[in-house]
């Protein structure tokens, strides 16, 4: 068994046009999804979710610039982390995840402890 | 006291590196993390390894799956960690610190953590 | 040993074991009477001894005295279940086994279950200690209030509100479930190291018994590891520090009874058995794939084992610290951090370090401020001394500072 971080990427314009019901739906097909996980006892670590608008990016040399929405299309969401047996059980896991019906993605990591 | 996800990005994660560039970055970041985690800002964190990922993305409502990281922007995550601080910008004076902005095309990103709403 | 000195051993050694077995006997909620019984048998035996000479097994004779005792209790409780209060379901107590059970597996497992008992989250952690070294270690209470600090008021209401605490929470005497097992074990294995640390870094004058903290809390952790169900790695790391640390008590106080520093002790008087048992339990700990921060601090309590100042020895604690820090922040872990620091990287990155900790209250920090400083800028390592001494509370304090100020001139 091993750690994979999840890393969900959507569009922010995507996620800012919901109206409040389709983010209630969104909110319930989450909850739903990692509770799936967790009662598979493979869930390691909810993790979060991240706020769209206030990033920043730091680069060398001290620069400091807003972002990233500036800079990308798409920008990560949030995280989590699971454990599963091997890359492909994780990316099973991971095709479970609502990001993917609004044009999303899921970036799956295997996690060395640093 | 906010919390802050550090996310590390390395351009072009495929770039090959040394043995020794290994364990030179891998202490660095150890002690960058420590230098944190002795103020008492550090949450939690994790590290990646340079290759290998898959990403899963619908096409068509068709689940694909590709090998590598994901693809259109040429950098990769080499490691995520959760600090805390008072402001974004006492955030972003702790990813100054991080080895991985030694290199050119790198960068650290900065992101508030969303109040728990239930949404995660 | 002479009579004076027996009693007293004998009360340290075998009083915990009496009472452990009768309160599983008669449940915890009638654990007075445990003690009372316990109590009880060596006011006997006192007496008796010094009429009739000491008998030719001693512990024989305590138990035997001890189980007359009980047997009456019991006896007691039936003639009250069974003619004044016949009404009561109780009545089965008719079947009530006559016998206490004080062979060798039910006192190891009794002792094993107390502990379990009274390592409660429910009672605060200084109840846990002192319920400890009164009713699993045999101390009195005069010498657990002398190593408080405190007073035997004070440290007599203390046990009595835990033992309230425990008897409303009808705690039972018993090996906790095998789901349950690993957080129990944290709770016990907290105890067992503020034991320890009581022990070690406790600033009462009384070093005799600081250092039979010490022992009991190796004790405890031994009867821990005997035991398969409770052999865990964690456990044997704790028993791995402890012995470590222990290894250097002698060398830590002067003939004088003050304190020095690790820098300056003598390492001939470091007990070199207790450091191999150290390493023992070490190795024995590194199974499994959770890293707890015990096993981090037997780690680095090996590297202080080793004198010589080589580069791997301080580039080891300061990864050791690093991952400490991640699990649990102290600001005694942030300081040992930054000293390892300065001794890896250098002394210019561990100010620089140093600067950002702002322990501003407490006067190890300046210190440790004053000690980097004092290659580089005598001016601020003055100042920063200064700042140390103004902070320090004991006179030992305040002497190690004013050494330190002194080696600057």
């Amino acid at each position: 068994m091993e750690n994979y971080l999840l890393v969900y990427r959507a569009e922010y314009s995507a996620m800012l046009k919901a109206s409040p019901e389709q983010a209630e739906a969104t909110t319930k097909r989450w909850m739903d999804w990692i509770t799936g996980i967790n009662a598979q006892n493979k869930l390691v670590d909810r993790g979060n979710r991240l706020e769209p608008i206030t990033g920043k990016v730091v680069k060398p040399n001290n620069v400091v610039t807003n972002g990233p929405y500036a800079e990308i299309k798409e920008s990560i969401g949030g995280y989590s982390i699971i454990k599963a047996k091997s890359y492909e059980e994780a990316v099973e896991i991971a095709k479970g995840c609502p990001i993917l019906s609004v044009g999303g993605n899921v970036e799956v990591r295997l996690v060395s402890s640093l | 006291m906010e919390e802050f996800a550090l996310i590390m990005r390395h351009e072009d994660g495929k770039k090959v590196a040394s043995p020794e560039q290994i364990q030179t970055w891998m202490k660095q970041t150890m002690d960058w993390i420590g230098g944190i985690a002795a103020q008492g800002k550090f949450v939690s964190g994790t590290g990646l390894p340079f290759d290998d990922a898959r990403t899963v993305v619908a096409k068509n409502s068709n689940k694909v799956v590709t090998n590598g990281p994901f693809g259109e922007i040429k950098e990769t995550i080499g490691g995520l960690i959760v600090v805390k601080a008072n402001s974004v910008e006492e955030a972003v004076e702790f990813a100054k610190g991080c080895p991985v902005l030694q290199g050119d095309g790198n960068s650290v990103e900065v992101r508030k953590i969303a109040r728990k709403d239930g949404m995660h | 040993m002479s009579n004076t000195e027996l009693i007293p051993h004998l009360f340290r050694t075998e009083y915990r074991k009496i009472v452990s077995v009768l309160c599983k006997r008669f449940g915890f909620d009638q654990i007075e009477i445990a003690e009372d019984i316990a109590s009880d048998t060596f006011l006997t035996a006192y007496q008796v001894w010094s009429l009739n000479n000491i008998p030719p097994n001693p512990i024989a004779w305590l138990y035997n005295v001890a189980k007359n005792k009980a047997k009456n209790q019991l006896q007691r409780n039936n003639m009250f279940n069974l003619k004044i209060a016949p009404e009561l379901k109780n009545n089965l107590a008719v079947k009530t086994e006559m016998e206490i059970d004080l062979s060798a597996q039910n006192i190891n497992d009794s002792q094993l279950q107390m502990m379990f008992a009274i390592c409660h989250h429910s009672i605060p952690v200084e109840a846990q200690i002192g319920l400890s070294l009164r009713i699993l270690c045999g101390f009195g209470i005069e010498e657990i209030a002398d190593a408080f600090l405190s007073n035997k008021e004070t440290i007599n209401k203390r046990l009595f509100r835990a033992k309230e605490k425990l008897r409303e929470e009808k705690i039972k005497i018993e090996f906790p479930q095998e789901a349950e097992i690993d957080k129990r074990l944290e709770t016990v294995l907290i105890t067992i190291y503020l034991l320890f640390s009581e022990g070690y870094y406790s600033v009462s004058q009384n070093t005799v018994i600081r250092k039979d903290f010490c022992f009991e809390a190796i004790r405890l952790c031994n009867m821990l590891i005997e035991n398969q169900v409770t052999n865990k790695p964690e456990v044997n790391a704790l028993l791995s520090l402890m012995y470590f640390h222990t290894s250097r008590f002698d060398a830590r106080i002067d003939k004088n009874g003050e304190p020095v520093l690790y820098d300056e002790q003598d390492t001939n008087l470091w007990d070199s058995d207790l450091i191999s048992k150290g390493a023992y339990f070490l190795n024995l700990s590194a199974i499994g794939n959770r890293i707890s921060k015990y096993h981090l601090e037997a780690a680095i309590a090996y590297w202080n084992t080793q004198k010589e100042d080589t580069k791997e020895k301080w580039e080891n604690i300061l990864q050791l610290y690093n991952q400490l820090l991640q699990l649990e922040y102290s600001p005694v872990a942030a300081l040992n951090r930054t000293f390892a620091l300065s001794k890896a990287n250098g002394r210019e990155e561990a100010i620089y370090e140093a600067e950002k900790l702002k322990l501003n209250n407490n006067h190890f920090y300046f210190m440790l401020l004053g000690e980097l400083y004092s290659t580089i800028n005598k001016e601020k390592a003055k100042l920063n001394f200064n700042k140390a001494l103004s902070l320090a509370k004991t006179a030992n304090d305040k002497k190690a500072v004013q050494n330190k100020i002194n080696k600057l001139e």
